[in-house]
């Protein structure tokens, strides 16, 4: 079993210590984790779980079931496309299909030089602003197939 | 038609944060102040519920009213349990909703001093905004301005010297449209798969950790500090009909300026699609969603109707988060019915077997519709489907908010549904199985 570094085991305890049952912490956890580590794998899913004080398994079920968990490896940056009614209406399938044919992968697949991971979002909040996508922690909107090229090219 | 600016009076144009300096010098936290100083907390809520004051996170029901069903301690404090909660509703992920994170990142101190109000009037002594993943921006911009008030003596122990004290956390989701169903945002609060509860016990009984607590929407939080300020007849009068207050309204989709603005509840319909510019590239418009993905579709007929909880209940509709999606008279309804129950059949949590089964078959019928692809009789399993899965007929209201528009759509743009069924009415098995079926 791996170790969690001494950062995410504080940034876990404190989330145990806003919560009348430290147990909530459970979905914090995956996160703290995930962002030290870019995805949560089984060994460090276990090794949180311990910390939090739940089984893996109840740790597991957690890990399932929220989309912003990530169980296996991504790429250095995460695209997320909003796939919701407004971007629909304004262009979403032509973006998507851009990115797809440009990237050169389908939604859940990372690039092969492990630059982009492509995923699915439903609406981002960003509605009036559509075709909408988050890069990473920024959004990007109206999105055309030219501005989807020139923002790739922003992301080494 | 003018905006009525109440909870975006605030808000600047560049959308840059208004932080807890200039928030005060425009009248913030005066309501707090005067709140502690001048109400009991039990006086508080009648003043919500005398102004008429309703949920705007969808489902529009009285915030006073929901704020009476919390238990009292003040009379007996050994019977006090360990903790009392308000949660935020900032969940926002129903298609076509961006108001809440606007009126957040544009003015967070308005979301913290609505909070605090509310927590006293309900007795609360911890508080969450149970915030969407992917608000990144929002939980910065709330993070600073919660650790402003700190500063000043807003939050934390005995505020101002009240003996109110107040803790607040902000949580981040991690993403599931079923997050933002209040029972099911307490599961997810607590840690667990969002999977919503039984009612009752409702959460002012047993709620968060099973104890009373309060769940309510972002913008029914940031209307309060103004009712305290204003008065109760000062907000009825805003509202043009029966309904007190303004609203946001947002509008995406085919509207010439996608955006959002706040007018009084009642205003019209075509009024409020005046104000996005009409329709874009000069077309007509064939239909909208009134509140977001579950709200089902008005049509062009309905442009006189009141922008208020009962006027658009009386157009066959409902008002919901008032964010409206508008396609114009080229956009094919199958296609938006497909992306729709696509995002319905997504998100269900999978918890009963008519939603976590039923919403993808409709997915599937849509999309072989689309694909010219249909058999006769879809119709009518789709009429199936909007009654197996509607309301009552599913463990909480998610399938019954999937089945909304595809009710409406089936309604109001029938004809052109049938037509994308190929010609072949020797088939008759699935028209058959439809009526033969009990229900
Ligand atoms: C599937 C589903 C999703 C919901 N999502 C949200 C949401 O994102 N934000 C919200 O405020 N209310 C949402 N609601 C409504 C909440 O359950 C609840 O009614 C609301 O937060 C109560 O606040 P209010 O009384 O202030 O409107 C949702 C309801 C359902 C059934
Ligand atoms: S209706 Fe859907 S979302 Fe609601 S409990 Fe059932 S499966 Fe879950
Ligand atoms: S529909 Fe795409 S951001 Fe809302």
């Amino acid at each position: 079993m791996i170790e969690l570094s001494e950062a995410e085991i504080e940034g876990i305890k404190h989330e145990m210590s806003l919560y009348e049952d430290p147990g909530a912490a459970t979905i914090e956890a995956l996160k703290i984790v995930q962002e030290h580590r870019g995805w949560v794998s089984d060994e460090a899913m276990a090794a949180a779980a311990q910390v939090v004080g739940v089984t893996p398994t109840q740790m597991e079920a957690v890990a399932t079931f929220y989309n912003l968990i990530f169980r296996q490896p991504v790429g250095r940056h995460v695209i997320m496309l909003c796939d919701s009614i407004s971007c629909y209406l304004t262009g979403y399938e032509e973006v998507r299909d851009h990115l797809k044919s440009t990237l050169g992968i389908d939604f859940g697949q990372t690039t092969a030089d492990g630059r982009f991971t492509l995923l699915p979002i439903c609406c981002l909040g960003d509605c009036d602003m559509g075709p909408s996508m988050r890069v990473g922690e920024v959004y990007h909107n109206r999105l055309t197939p030219e501005r989807v090229d020139e923002i790739l090219a922003e992301y080494k | 038609m003018e905006e009525t600016k109440v909870l975006t009076q605030r808000i600047r144009p560049d959308r840059s944060a208004v932080w807890i300096d200039d928030y005060m010098d425009l009248g913030g936290y005066e309501a707090l102040k005067t709140t502690l100083a001048d109400y009991g907390p039990a006086e508080v809520g009648p003043l919500i519920k005398e102004a008429g004051l309703r949920g705007r996170g969808g489902a529009g029901f009285p915030t006073g009213v929901k704020w009476s069903f919390m238990p009292r301690f003040e009379d007996r404090p050994d019977e006090r349990p360990a903790h009392v909660y308000l949660v935020v509703n900032a969940d926002e992920m129903e298609p076509g909703t961006f108001k809440d994170r606007l009126i957040m990142e544009g003015d967070p101190h308005q979301l913290i001093e609505g909070m605090i109000i509310a927590a006293y009037a309900i007795g609360a002594d911890t508080a969450y905004v149970f915030l969407r993943g992917e608000y990144t921006e929002c939980r910065r911009r709330l993070q600073q301005a919660i650790d402003e008030a700190h500063a000043k003596g807003f939050l934390g122990e005995n505020i101002l010297d009240s003996g109110f004290s107040l803790n607040l956390h902000l949580h981040m989701s991690a993403g599931r449209y079923i997050c933002g169903e209040e029972s099911a945002l307490l599961s997810a609060l607590e840690g667990r798969r969002a999977v919503p509860r039984h009612k009752p016990p409702f959460p002012a009984a047993s709620g968060l950790f099973g104890q009373p607590t309060t769940v309510n929407n972002v913008e029914t939080i940031c209307n309060v500090p103004h009712i305290v300020k204003n008065g109760a007849d000062w907000y009825k009068s805003l509202g043009l009909n029966k309904d007190g207050g303004t609203k946001l309204f947002g509008a995406s989709g085919h509207v010439a300026k996608p955006g959002l603005a706040e007018f009084p509840l009642g205003v019209k319909l075509g009024d409020v699609l005046e104000h996005f510019g009409g329709i874009r590239h000069g077309r007509k418009l064939k239909g909208l969603l009134p509140g977001g993905g579950s709200t089902p579709f008005l049509t062009p007929e309905h442009l006189d109707t009141p922008m208020d909880y009962d006027g658009v209940g009386a157009a066959g509709s409902r008002l919901g988060t008032a964010t409206m999606v508008v396609f114009d008279d080229q956009t094919p309804i199958v296609g938006v019915l497909k992306n729709l129950e696509h995002f319905y059949a997504q998100e269900s949590c999978g918890w009963c077997t008519p939603c976590r089964d039923g919403l993808p078959w409709v997915e599937k019928m849509l999309i072989n519709l689309e694909a010219g692809k249909g058999q006769p009789g879809d119709l009518e399993l789709l009429d199936l489907h909007v009654k197996l899965l509607g309301p009552g007929k599913t463990f909480c209201a998610h399938a019954p908010g999937a089945m909304g528009p595809l009710e409406a759509g089936l309604k109001y743009y029938r004809d052109e549904l049938a037509a994308l069924i190929p010609d072949d009415a020797s088939n008759l098995s699935r028209t058959e199985a439809a009526n033969a079926n009990p229900l």
